[in-house]
């Protein structure tokens, strides 16, 4: 499954830098968005998916999931989030300011390469 | 003491400023003439002793961690330079109180910067410490750009300095790199101890990219071929100052260089070629162009270049005589005696002539030699000091020059004769140049005095009325004129007191005894006015006389001929060429190609680095592997579940509608959510759920308020690069993601965890406990993270500037 994963992580990495790399504030931030689940994903794979059981004790269980990766992709979606709502609100007021969510037009010259 | 006098200009420079201020009645000169005259006071109870073979040596730990220490060391090499510095330091000082006006000029930014230059060329001359010679190296380079700049309203004053600081600057760098070359082979970074390990050093590798370094600095600051640009741009210095610096003693700071380190690289033959070589081009290039001048200060500029070739030609035969058995007894012992001779005599009349083109300058209005002439009758005394250093620098009895001249032919005559390193191929030729060029010195003398002083008088080219200057400038000059004589009846005393203790520091090996402790003072040279009717130079005088004084009658007629050479086919050209042309518009060019602004070009080049160099590293470490070993089973529903996901995440890239690609994120959001529940992980599945509702839900609330424009649905260009990096940036996490879940090398410390998440903490749940109990810190500044962002959004919300007050922000 580890191995399935990979793929599936990098499949997401792809994307969200294909997203990025484009002009429209949006659709940088859905790339942004996209890149904080394949990094959790990731994470989570890499801590290993056996395990039966989820971490919490209970009688007559002994395998349980790796309780560390949860709790660091626990944290790193709630600052993923604080961080998206941010640029999010930025863009919404760079919109409002600039008339454009164009990042070649926000540069002014509104020449691309 | 003897390190604090190196001090003394720089802490006086203190001062300066207050008296400037408060005693404005008496000229600022007058007080900072004090101390160079105290220092020569100062250095003058040193002579008897270095003569005697005595150095003196004093230090001051500077950093002993590293050790570095301000070491004052006085030989006869320091000591004459010393003395120089300050004598005619002394001399320049006064003669800048009759030139400089002390209600129309800055006089306290003047002595500050003089005074600072000063401290700077003590320390070059007795630092024997390699690093602290560097560190006065500079400052001798940032004080010429402050003095050249004085008067910095002038575009011309600019420019030269600018000039003047990048070459110097550029070849005291190298010459850093070959210090610290030379300390890293030799282990030490004091000169006295290099000296002594000359001959091991010859073997090391480095040892003649350390020459060649070293070598680069020299010839930059003693403004040799072709770096002697500088040097008649800086001619827009006041005029105390190109007779201080352009003359005296900075541009010497090479020569010393040279004359200091030729015991270390003599036994190069590099080290020869290079010093005679270049010495004698410059000799050469100088005299040819000194004649096509038409600024006074021009003339004497290019003729300083001329000088300082002949000199650094005279040191690089000097260090032949390391190559010689029984060097004592040939004329090449001549070469170093010469050098330092010529030094003082350049020291003495080219001041002179500097001081004198100064007072012209001052009592005409203009500098121009087109405009001069038939100033003998109005300003005798001048014409006189100007004759006197004049005839002295074209080689001509009784002056000093003709003194140093006659030993500069004697030591070209045996080169000629010379067997090792190919000379007695090359040497003819390098006897011819110095005869042209000396045949040229003569002219350009003789054009110097006579076009000036004698003629006709054109009166009405001339901005002032002209007439003597006032005696208190003229002193100064007078004085250097008088040693130009009287230097010429005493030479032996001169080489016995000066010359001899500093040709000792120069060639020591020359003059070493095992078992005799030999002094200066045993050296046998004496210098002799007539050869007899015998002797090459002689005739070889004659014979510059005679073409020079034919030449110079004739000058009308060939001068033009400089005209053949095209303004462009200059080094000054190749100059602004390559700071202008090739550094400055090739960098801009550059940076707007590189550095054009477009964010998406930044992040493209940063991925496809990332990319490069992980990628790289792992097939350049053979770190790749694949290995099924431990690796979960595959279920079916995690099939289905990831093909969603992919789905989710194509409908994101295709989307042609911005509303399609934030539904599919968040359908990837959720997908994400239930991977989470999949894979025992119900925390984060709990979490990711009500986040992803959230996000999408600010996602739709700026989509909602995107208007009109925002509406035009765009479709994303497909671009071929865009693409091959994206696939880049996924090939790459794919590969690292195996390569690290293949090869594990340690066990995970969750065991720990699982054993103690109750005993030790009292809780069941594992990931709840690590995240406030165990792994409190994290989330404490997780919430500091949120509640940052929460204000931050809240700022940029409500604090807003009107237009009115933006505009007047702006303005």
């Amino acid at each position: 499954m580890e191995i399935v994963m990979a793929f599936v992580c990098g499949f997401l990495f792809m994307a969200a830098i294909y997203l990025i790399l484009s002009r429209s504030l949006l659709r940088i931030i859905i790339g942004t968005g996209l890149l904080s689940h394949g990094a959790h994903l990731l994470i989570l794979t890499m801590g290993g998916l056996g395990g039966t059981a989820p971490p919490v004790l209970a009688e007559g269980v002994t395998d349980f999931a790796d309780p560390i990766p949860q709790a660091l992709i626990l944290t790193a979606i709630v600052i993923a989030f604080g961080v998206t709502a941010f640029i999010l609100v930025l863009a919404y007021r760079a919109y409002q300011e600039l008339q454009t969510d164009d990042t070649t037009a926000m540069k002014g010259s509104g020449i691309d390469d | 003491m003897q390190v604090l006098a190196i001090f003394i200009p720089l802490l006086a420079a203190i001062f300066i400023p207050f008296l400037f201020r408060n005693v404005r009645t008496i000229h600022t000169g007058w007080f900072v003439l004090i101390v160079p005259i105290l220092l020569v006071g100062y250095y003058a109870t040193f002579i008897s002793r270095v003569m005697n073979g005595n150095d003196v040596l004093a230090s001051f730990n500077w950093i002993p961690s590293l050790n570095i220490s301000f070491i004052s060391y006085l030989d006869g090499l320091s000591l004459l330079f010393s003395l120089l510095i300050t004598g005619i330091g002394a001399l320049v000082v006064l003669y800048s109180i009759f030139y400089l006006d002390k209600t129309k000029e800055q006089l306290h930014n003047f002595y500050i910067y003089l005074l600072m230059f000063m401290t700077a060329m003590l320390g070059v001359v007795q630092s024997d410490h390699m690093i602290t010679l560097y560190l006065f190296w500079e400052l001798t380079s940032i004080s010429s750009f402050l003095l050249i700049a004085y008067w910095f309203q002038r575009d011309k004053s600019r420019f030269g300095a600018l000039k003047s600081m990048m070459i110097t600057v550029a070849g005291g760098l190298l010459m850093l790199g070959g210090f610290v070359l030379l300390a890293l082979m030799g282990g030490t970074y004091s000169i006295r101890e290099l000296v002594a390990q000359a001959p091991q050093l010859v073997n090391e590798s480095y040892f003649v990219l350390a020459l060649v370094l070293i070598l680069f600095g020299a010839f930059t600051k003693s403004a040799q071929f072709p770096f002697y640009i500088w040097l008649p741009d800086a001619m827009e210095a006041p005029t105390p100052v190109s007779a201080y610096l352009h003359s005296a003693t900075m541009v010497k700071a090479g020569i010393y260089l040279v004359a200091r380190f030729t015991p270390i690289f003599a036994a190069s033959e590099v080290w020869i070629w290079l010093v005679t070589g270049i010495g004698l081009l410059t000799l050469f290039w100088g005299s040819l162009f000194a004649v096509k001048q038409t600024d006074l200060k021009g003339i004497l500029a290019f003729s300083t270049v001329s000088q300082l070739g002949l000199i650094m030609a005279l040191l690089g035969a000097s260090a032949i005589a390391f190559h010689v058995e029984d060097a004592a007894n040939t004329v090449f012992k001549y070469a170093a005696f010469a050098a330092i001779f010529h030094l003082i005599n350049h020291a003495t009349f080219k001041g002179s002539l500097f001081m004198i083109a100064g007072i012209v300058d001052h009592e005409t209005g203009t500098r121009d030699i087109r405009k001069l002439g038939g100033l003998m009758s109005i300003m005798p005394l001048s014409f006189t000091v100007a004759l006197i250093s004049s005839l002295s620098m074209a080689g001509l009895p009784p002056f000093n020059g003709f003194l140093s001249k006659e030993m500069f032919l004697t030591a070209m005559l045996t080169l000629k004769d010379f067997e090792l390193f190919e000379f007695s191929t090359w040497g003819i030729l390098l006897l011819v140049i110095a005869v042209i060029a000396s045949i040229f010195t003569f002219v350009y003398s003789f054009y110097f005095v006579f076009k000036t002083f004698t003629g006709k008088l054109q009166a009405s080219e001339l901005p002032q009325k002209p007439h003597e200057a006032p005696i208190g400038m003229l002193v100064a000059p007078m004085i250097l004129a008088a040693l130009v004589v009287i230097i010429f009846f005493i030479p032996n005393l001169i080489g016995e007191v000066f010359i001899k203790p500093a040709v000792f520091a120069i060639q020591p090996f020359l003059y070493q005894d095992p078992f005799l402790q030999f002094t200066p003072a045993g050296i046998d040279i004496t210098v002799k006015a007539w050869h007899g009717f015998t002797a090459p130079e002689l005739w070889l005088t004659v014979c510059i006389v005679i073409v020079g004084a034919l030449l110079f009658t004739t000058l009308g007629k060939w001068q033009k001929l400089y005209r053949i050479q095209p303004a462009k086919l200059s080094l000054n050209t190749f100059y602004d060429f390559v700071m202008d042309g090739v550094l400055n518009r090739t960098m801009v060019n550059v940076s707007k190609r590189v550095m054009h602004g477009s964010m998406r070009h930044y992040l493209m080049y940063m991925f496809a680095a990332i990319c490069f160099i992980v990628i790289g590293t792992l097939f350049y470490k053979d770190a790749f592997k694949i290995s099924f070993e431990g690796a979960a089973p595959i279920e079916l529903y995690q099939l289905i579940l990831i093909i969603v996901l992919v789905l989710g995440t194509l409908t994101t890239l295709i989307a042609r509608s911005r509303i399609t690609a934030i539904v599919g994120l968040g359908a990837v959001g959720y997908t994400v959510a239930l991977f989470f529940v999949m894979f025992n992980a119900p925390d984060l599945a709990l979490t990711q759920l009500v986040i992803e509702t959230i996000s999408v839900a600010l996602f739709l609330l700026v989509f909602y308020h995107l208007p009109r424009l925002g509406k035009v649905q765009e479709y994303t260009p497909f671009r071929f690069r865009r693409l091959a990096v994206s696939i880049g940036i996924g090939a790459m996490v794919t590969l690292v993601a195996l390569s690290a879940h293949s090869q594990k090398l340690v066990d995970s410390i969750n065991q720990y965890y699982k054993d103690t998440v109750y005993s030790l903490a009292g809780g069941g749940n594992i990931v709840n406990v690590i995240l406030v109990d165990y792994r409190g810190f994290d989330t404490l500044f997780e919430i500091t993270v949120l509640g940052i962002a929460g204000m931050g959004i809240y700022a940029m919300i409500k604090l807003r500037l009107s237009r009115k007050e933006k505009t007047n922000e702006s303005e």
